[in-house]
């Protein structure tokens, strides 16, 4: 009973570490790279998925190519 | 039995906000504690959250748990991705908080902490939050469109274009009122402007180390960045200690100014991930991490407020901003109750990666809640300064001069307490050579942060570090903003161009945006010039500007949220959209007016241009003014100020037009005529819930 509890506990709070972190990166732009790779593999298994690195870049040229992203 | 045990903890909860606003209301003449207006703002907002969110999420806009949202339906895993809902209330809220909450609310301070204290509360609740919840939820229903081609498809083309306009102007006005405090802040302060200064080889390294020896590791980047500015902060300290580095970093007001619009030229044209990039992740982190610092400091060891409640400035003639309590309040503190931006951020990332519709209550009314509890914490952190310091931080040196003794004799005359030692020794707790004059909002809030954080950590021998870190934080995300708005201003300029000029339109011709990204700095840096060399300070006129334009906004987007209340046949629960459109256009209208007409010079921009032409006709030359060029320059600004707050007042009145027209179309149709993307379920994989 108790093993299964603390289980519970930990699974809680390691979901809520990656939650955090998801938050950060989020916050200046970068979304899950999971996600993204998960999409392509289920939506399109022909095409090629862009390495982390890409990605990043891709990221990072959407967030600032002159869209307001944040407030005064 | 159970209902009855939660609306017993409702109604106790209402009482406890009842009695912290008693103890609050009460306490004449003493001081007390910032726990009790932390008590009643958390009261305030978790009822107003519960309730009237609730209210509008189910009654007025109906969310619908089943519908189709963007997320899955353009799902990309890049711009479009479901994401959960705290993930998502932290970017959103993370992209809403700037300088502006800060910097309202401690400027609005000079009428006592009552008057910001009660409308950043009712302006929240009714207008601020709910303006980013439905704007939020417009666009969710639209395909995650921008609020321009919202305006255009909902109000029309023409509408749309005049939106577009506007918030170009904006851009420039934010830009100019942003970079000023940047200066106003770091002139004649050689530490500050060594710690700011340090920030750009710092953000070079992180940009060369994150593009090319771990490519994307922000987590481990932001960390190193952050390890070199506590050393710059450290370091900054030298420098002031050894004459000739002090020297090197003592700049004035006009070559700071200078030095800033090199910058944003040089550095909005650099590439992406250079410098703009590493110094967003360090400003991003740094004013979340600051925010939550603060709010525990506040919240622990509740710091006495030393401002009184109301001051004798209510009837306006305050010396830190001009103009009476209305409109003028309402459009100084801006951001923190009821802000225009937001309705460009609610309709920009956060609508395409919202996993269900019902999360927007959250996310669109709960973030600005959040929002606005900050500019509380910026309230607090102003009135716990004594207040005869305060004021003399905050009036500018054309009214209480520029030593400590005059500064102190004016302020007393006032009937605010100040020896020229007290003003001395906040200096030096500092480690500045003056406090004097710094308007802006940013040194204040600075000196605020450093009484409770050095309360926290530290005492008082590390005040002077948190002083610095303090303005190390506003000063980096107002360069952050500097940099990418001058970017998004440029882009914005292209485009407009480009409809007269077509190859204006080509950004990724290096001619087109070297002439956009020049007119886009010389915009601004028009401004900010126009600024610094104002004996008044420039706050003075920019910050109402900045307030106009932003309340403008916001006139235009709870407009776009009125129409589309009637065309959805919502009528009969419009009023929550145009009870806040109409106190906001009013004030809006009644501020420009008087900011172009007023008599007083010090309010009226027409008023001080004929001043100034009276003085010519005499053969005088009135300061700052050295010559009589420089006297027909300062009409010249006058004349370009009052026509910019005419253009403001034209943009917001031909919206109203507009916004009726269409509300009187609508109500003649009998069948709902919004233009939402058409029903369709949401996918299995997004999990129902109903």
């Amino acid at each position: 009973m108790m093993n299964e509890e603390s289980r519970n506990m930990l699974k809680k709070i390691t979901q809520g570490m990656r939650f955090v972190g998801q938050s950060v990166r989020l916050m200046v732009g970068v979304p899950e790279y999971s996600t993204y790779l998960e999409h392509m593999k289920n939506a399109h298994p022909d095409r090629p998925a862009m390495s982390y690195p890409e990605f990043f870049r891709e990221r990072q040229e959407a967030r600032y190519g002159g869209k307001i992203s944040r407030c005064c | 039995m159970s209902s009855l045990i939660i609306k017993l903890g409702w109604a106790a909860f209402a009482m406890t906000g009842a009695a912290a606003f008693a103890v609050i209301a009460l306490q004449r003449g003493e001081s007390i504690g910032a726990i009790w207006i932390v008590i009643a703002t958390i009261c305030v907002y978790t009822i107003a959250y519960r309730f009237y969110s609730r209210f509008i999420a189910r009654r007025v806009l109906r969310l619908d748990p089943t519908r189709m949202t963007p997320a899955y339906k353009f799902n990309d895993g890049l711009d479009y991705v479901p994401t959960n809902k705290y993930v998502l209330f932290g970017h959103h809220f993370a992209a809403i908080a700037g300088a502006g909450p800060l910097v309202g609310p401690i400027l609005a301070a000079q009428m006592g902490y009552m008057p910001g204290m009660l409308w950043l509360l009712a302006g929240v609740v009714f207008a601020g939050a709910v303006q980013d919840f439905t704007v939020l939820f417009i666009s969710t229903r639209r395909n995650g469109r921008s609020l321009g081609d919202l305006i255009k498809s909902e109000l029309g083309k023409i509408p749309g274009m005049i939106a577009l306009f506007g918030t170009f102007f904006i851009m420039l006005i934010l830009l100019a009122v942003l970079a000023l405090i940047v200066v106003k802040a770091l002139a004649e302060s050689p530490w500050g402007t060594f710690t700011v200064a340090a920030t750009i080889p710092t953000a070079l390294f992180m940009g060369v180390y994150a593009r090319y020896f771990r490519p994307g590791a922000i987590g481990e980047v932001s960390l190193i960045g952050f390890a070199l500015l506590m050393l710059s902060i450290v370091g900054g300290q030298y420098v002031q200690e050894i004459p000739e580095l002090a020297t090197l970093f003592t700049l004035t007001g006009e070559q700071l100014t200078w030095l800033l619009i090199g910058y944003g030229f040089i550095a909005s044209v650099l590439p992406i991930w250079l410098l703009l990039a590493p110094r967003d992740y360090l400003s991003t982190f740094l004013k979340i991490g600051t925010i939550v610092g603060l709010a525990i400091g506040v919240i622990f060891i509740s710091p006495e407020l030393k401002m009184p409640a109301f001051t004798q400035f209510v009837d306006g003639s305050g010396p830190v901003w001009s103009g009476s309590l209305f409109p003028f309040l309402f459009i100084t503190i801006a951001c923190g109750a009821v802000s225009g931006f937001h309705s460009l951020i609610s309709s920009g990332t956060t609508p395409k990666m919202i996993r269900n519709e019902t999360d927007a209550r959250f996310i669109g009314y709960g973030a600005m809640l959040m929002e606005s509890f900050v500019a509380i914490m910026a309230l607090v952190a102003a009135s716990t300064l004594e207040p005869g310091v305060y004021f003399a931080m905050n009036s500018p040196a054309a009214i209480i001069g520029t030593t400590a003794e005059s500064a102190a004799e004016t302020i007393s005359k006032w009937g605010f307490y100040l020896t020229p030692e007290m003003v001395n020794q906040t200096a030096k707790d500092v480690g500045e050579h003056t406090i004097i004059s710094r308007t802006g909002g940013a040194p204040t809030l600075a000196v605020g942060m450093a009484h409770i954080l050095s309360e926290f950590a530290g005492g008082r021998t590390m005040m002077a570090f948190w002083y610095h870190f303090a303005i190390l934080f506003e000063a980096l995300f107002i360069l952050t903003a500097v940099d990418a708005g001058t970017r998004a201003g440029r882009f914005m300029l292209q485009d407009l161009l480009g409809s007269f000029i077509p190859s204006m339109k080509r950004t990724d011709s290096l001619g087109a945006s070297l002439i956009a990204t020049g007119l886009c700095v010389a915009g601004w840096g028009y401004f900010l010039y126009q600024g610094v060399i104002d004996p008044l300070g420039g706050i003075n006129t920019l910050w109402p500007l900045f307030g106009i334009s932003n309340q403008m906004l916001a006139g235009v987007a709870l407009i776009l949220c009125t129409v589309v209340l009637f065309k959805m046949k919502r009528d009969r629960f419009a009023w929550i959209t145009v009870v806040p459109a109409s106190w906001v256009i009013v004030c809006t209208l009644t501020a420009a007016w008087q900011k172009i007409f007023d008599a007083n010079p010090r309010i009226g921009f027409l008023a001080h241009a004929d001043k100034y032409k009276g003085a010519i006709a005499e053969g005088q030359v009135l300061p700052p003014a050295k010559s009589i060029e420089q006297m027909q320059q300062v009409i010249f600004n006058d004349y370009v100020n009052a026509s910019l707050a005419g253009l403001f007042m034209l943009v917001l009145i031909s919206m109203l037009a507009f916004g009726i027209r269409t509300v009187l179309q609508a109500r003649a149709v009998g069948s709902p005529s919004a233009k939402e993307a058409p029903f369709e379920l949401l996918p299995a994989e997004a999990g129902l819930r109903i």
